[in-house]
C-alpha cells in the first residue's frame, strides 16, 4: 500500500531577471494517511513551497507528485482545481475570509464549486461551523468576529468538502498563544478523527501537537523525525 | 456554480461600491437614453409621414406638363404644352386600375358673404376630385359630372370658410359672391387642418372645374381653352403604381406627339413617393444621431471595462482564495461577466426609464410627433447586455487566468 502523498525529487525554480531561486532541491518524501505533520525551517527554506505543490495550487519544475494516487504533475490548470476542491482544504495565516459575507457563506464556499444544492451547503456548513464552536455565530460578518473565530471559520470551511488532508501554511502565525493553544486543539481532534493534517510553523509548541516534525534549510530536508 | 449564486454574488459587490457603480453605469443609462429617444422620434415621425401621405391621398398620382415635377430640376415646366381635358377624358378611359381622374385649375379671388370679405384658393375640379384627395363630405353634396359640364355656379366650402363667412353656421343653400359673381354654397368637407409645411388645408373653395375656367379664365393658356395645370389619377387598392405610371406615360407620349427616345415633355410622380424620399434625407439625420448614441454606449461600455478591471484588482485575493477552494476558470470568468451584464442591465433599464421620460418631455416642448413602442423595452435589454458582455468579456478573462498563489499572496 503506497502512502497518501509521495514526493519524489520535487524541484521548483523561480526565475527572476537573470537569477534562479531553487526554492525547492530535490525533496522526496512519503506522508501516510492520517499523520500529523509539523514542517519547520528559516524563513525563505522552501516550507511554503512545499505547501502549494501538495495543495495542487501550484506545479513542480520537476519530479514527481502522487496524491491519493493521482500524479499531478500533469495535470492542467481546472483539473488541479477540481482535485483541491475534492481532495484538500486550506487554513492559511491570513484567514482569507470573503468580506460581507456570512461566516455560514464562507464556510459553504468550496462546496459552491462543487455543485452541492443550497439547502445541502447550508446543512453541512452548519455542521462544521458547529464542530469548530461557532454554532452560534453563523451570520456574522468576518469583521464582526475575532481573529481566532476568523481562523476556525476558516477551518470549518477547509472541512465542509470533507477532505482527506488538511493543510495549514502558519495557521497561527496571526494569533496570539492563548487563541493559537485553541485552534491547534481543533486540529488535535480532527486529525485523531482521522484527517492527515500538515501545518507550517515557526513555533516549537505548536510543532510538538504533531506526531512528526520536518524541518526544512535551503530547500531540502534537514531532518525529519517522529 | 449556478446563475443564482452568481448573481447574488454580483449585486452584492456592486452594492458595496454602489457610488462607483452608478458612476460607471453613466454612460450607457445616456446611450440606452438616447437610443431610446431617438427610436421613439423616429417612429413618431415615420407615422406622421404615413398619416400625410393618407391625407394627401394614399395612392395619388400627380400628372403635370414639364419635364420633372418635384425637386430642382424643373425641366420647361412653363414651356411645355398644357394637359388638357381631353388628356383628362383619354386617362380615364383607357388607363385601366384607377379609382378616378380630376383635373384641376386654381385661382384666388376675394369671397363676400353678407358683410364679410375674405381671400381664398378657389379650385376648379372634377367630382373625381374629392375621393382622389381623400377630401368628406360633411354636409351637403358636391357637383355631379353633367352639373361640371354645364358649369354651375356651385361651390363646396372648406372649415375655415365656414369659420370665417359663416361664422360657423352650416353655409349649405347660402349665396356668396366670387370675384363679385354669385355662387350657392352646396356641400362642405370634413376638415383636414394644417399640412406638414403649415399650410391652412381647409382655407379653400372647390367649384365645378369648367365655371371657373369660364368665370375666371383660370387654366387658359395660349390658344388651349381646354387647359387643366394639374391632373390628378387615383390608383384603385391593389393595382401598381409602376405599371399604372408607366401606361399614363405611354398614352400621353402618343397624345403628345413625344418622338422615340425624347423624353418625356411631362411628368406623372406619386405624391407617396415623393413624401417618402423626402423623408428619406431626413432619416438620414437620423442615422447621425443612432451614430452618436452608438458613440456614447461605446464610451459607456469603456467605463463598464474600465471599473470592471479595477474589481477584478481589487479582489484578486478574493480571486485566489475561489481558486484554491476549487473555483474553475470558467467559474471565475462566469462571476465576472455575470456582474459586467447585471451592471449594464441596471444602467439599461434606469436608461430606458429616463428616455421613456425624456421622449415625452421633447414631444411636449418641441411639439413633435413621438412614438413609443413596447420594443423599446427590448432595445434598452438588449443593447445593455450585449454592452455588457462585450465590454466584461476582458476583465472576466483577466480574473479567470489568474494563478491562485500570486492572486492569494496580491496586496
Ligand atoms: N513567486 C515567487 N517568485 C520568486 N521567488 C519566489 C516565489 N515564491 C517563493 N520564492 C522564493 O522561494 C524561496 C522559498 O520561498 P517560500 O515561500 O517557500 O519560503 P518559506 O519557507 O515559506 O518562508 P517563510 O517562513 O518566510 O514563509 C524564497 O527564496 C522565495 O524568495
Ligand atoms: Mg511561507
Amino acid at each position: 500500500m503506497s502512502a497518501l502523498i509521495e514526493c519524489r525529487d520535487l524541484v521548483k525554480t523561480y526565475t527572476m531577471g537573470d537569477q534562479t531561486v531553487r526554492a525547492l532541491d530535490g525533496v522526496s518524501l512519503d506522508i501516510e494517511a492520517g499523520d500529523y505533520v509539523a514542517i519547520m525551517g528559516a524563513s525563505g527554506s522552501g516550507k511554503s513551497t512545499l505547501m502549494n505543490l501538495m495543495g495542487a495550487l501550484d506545479r513542480p519544475t520537476a519530479g514527481s507528485l502522487r496524491i491519493a494516487g493521482e500524479e499531478l504533475a500533469g495535470l492542467d490548470a481546472d483539473r488541479l482545481a477540481a482535485f483541491r476542491n475534492r481532495t484538500i482544504g486550506f487554513v492559511f495565516q491570513q484567514f482569507n475570509l470573503l468580506p460581507r459575507t456570512t461566516a455560514l457563506e464562507n464556510a459553504a464556499l468550496p462546496l459552491v464549486y462543487a455543485g452541492v444544492p443550497a439547502e445541502e451547503r447550508r446543512r453541512r456548513a452548519l455542521s462544521r461551523l458547529e464542530q469548530v464552536g461557532l454554532g452560534e455565530r453563523v451570520d456574522h460578518h468576518p469583521s464582526q468576529l475575532s481573529g481566532g473565530q476568523q481562523q476556525r471559520v476558516a477551518i470549518a470551511r477547509s472541512l465542509v468538502n470533507d477532505p482527506k488532508i488538511l493543510l495549514a501554511d502558519e495557521p497561527t502565525g496571526a494569533l496570539d498563544s492563548q487563541t493559537s493553544e485553541d485552534i491547534m486543539r481543533i486540529f488535535d481532534t480532527l486529525n485523531r478523527e482521522g484527517i492527515t493534517i500538515i501545518l507550517v510553523t515557526h513555533e516549537q509548541e505548536v510543532a510538538e501537537h504533531a506526531r512528526r516534525q520536518i524541518v526544512f534549510r535551503d530547500g531540502q530536508i534537514l531532518e525529519d523525525r517522529s | 456554480m449556478n446563475l443564482i449564486s452568481s448573481l447574488r454574488i454580483a449585486l452584492i459587490a456592486l452594492r458595496v461600491n454602489a457610488l462607483r457603480s452608478a458612476l460607471a453605469m453613466l454612460g450607457v443609462i445616456i446611450g440606452v437614453a438616447s437610443v431610446i429617444v431617438l427610436v421613439s422620434i423616429s417612429e413618431g415621425t415615420k407615422r406622421a409621414v404615413e398619416e400625410q401621405i393618407a391625407s394627401f391621398g394614399a395612392n395619388l398620382l400627380i400628372i403635370r406638363p414639364g419635364s420633372s415635377m418635384f425637386g430642382g430640376r424643373h425641366g420647361g415646366a412653363g414651356t411645355a404644352d398644357p394637359l388638357t381635358d381631353s388628356d383628362v377624358e383619354a386617362i380615364r378611359n383607357e388607363v385601366a386600375g384607377l379609382a378616378g381622374v380630376s383635373g384641376e385649375v386654381n385661382a384666388s379671388s376675394t369671397v363676400v358673404f353678407g358683410g364679410v370679405n375674405w381671400s381664398t384658393r378657389i379650385q376648379g375640379v372634377n367630382p373625381d376630385y374629392f375621393s382622389a384627395r381623400d377630401w368628406t363630405i360633411a354636409e351637403g353634396r358636391t357637383f355631379s359630372g353633367a352639373e361640371d359640364q354645364s358649369g354651375r355656379r356651385y361651390v363646396v366650402v372648406g372649415q375655415t370658410i365656414i369659420n370665417e363667412l359663416f361664422d360657423g353656421a352650416d353655409p349649405v343653400g347660402q349665396a356668396i359672391r366670387i370675384g363679385g359673381q354669385p355662387f350657392e354654397v352646396i356641400g362642405t368637407v370634413a376638415p383636414k387642418g394644417e399640412n406638414s409645411w403649415g399650410m391652412d388645408q381647409d382655407d379653400i373653395i372647390f367649384a365645378p372645374l369648367n365655371t371657373i375656367r369660364q368665370r375666371f379664365g383660370a387654366g387658359i393658356r395660349g390658344t388651349q381653352r381646354d387647359a387643366v395645370q394639374t391632373i390628378y389619377a387615383d390608383i384603385a387598392p391593389g393595382e401598381s403604381t409602376g405599371r399604372v405610371i408607366a401606361d399614363i406615360q405611354d398614352l400621353l407620349r402618343i397624345r403628345r406627339d413625344v418622338p422615340p427616345g425624347a423624353e418625356d415633355d411631362f411628368a406623372v410622380g406619386s405624391l407617396a413617393e415623393f413624401i417618402r424620399a423626402r423623408n428619406e434625407t431626413e432619416s438620414q439625420l437620423g442615422l447621425l444621431l443612432a451614430v452618436g448614441a452608438a458613440i456614447v454606449l461605446l464610451v459607456g461600455g469603456i467605463g463598464i471595462m474600465n471599473i470592471m478591471l479595477v474589481s477584478v484588482t481589487e479582489r484578486t485575493r478574493e480571486i485566489g482564495l475561489r481558486l484554491a477552494v476549487g473555483a474553475k476558470r470558467r467559474d471565475v470568468r462566469n462571476q465576472f461577466l455575470i456582474e459586467s451584464i447585471v451592471l449594464c442591465l441596471i444602467g439599461g433599464l434606469a436608461g430606458l426609464v429616463t428616455g421613456v421620460g425624456g421622449t415625452l418631455i421633447y414631444a411636449q416642448v418641441g411639439q413633435l410627433d413621438i412614438a413609443i413602442d413596447p420594443m423599446i423595452v427590448g432595445i434598452a435589454i438588449g443593447a445593455s447586455a450585449l454592452v455588457g458582455v462585450f465590454f466584461g468579456l476582458y476583465p472576466a478573462h483577466r480574473a479567470s487566468r489568474l494563478d491562485p498563489i500570486d492572486a492569494l499572496r496580491f496586496e
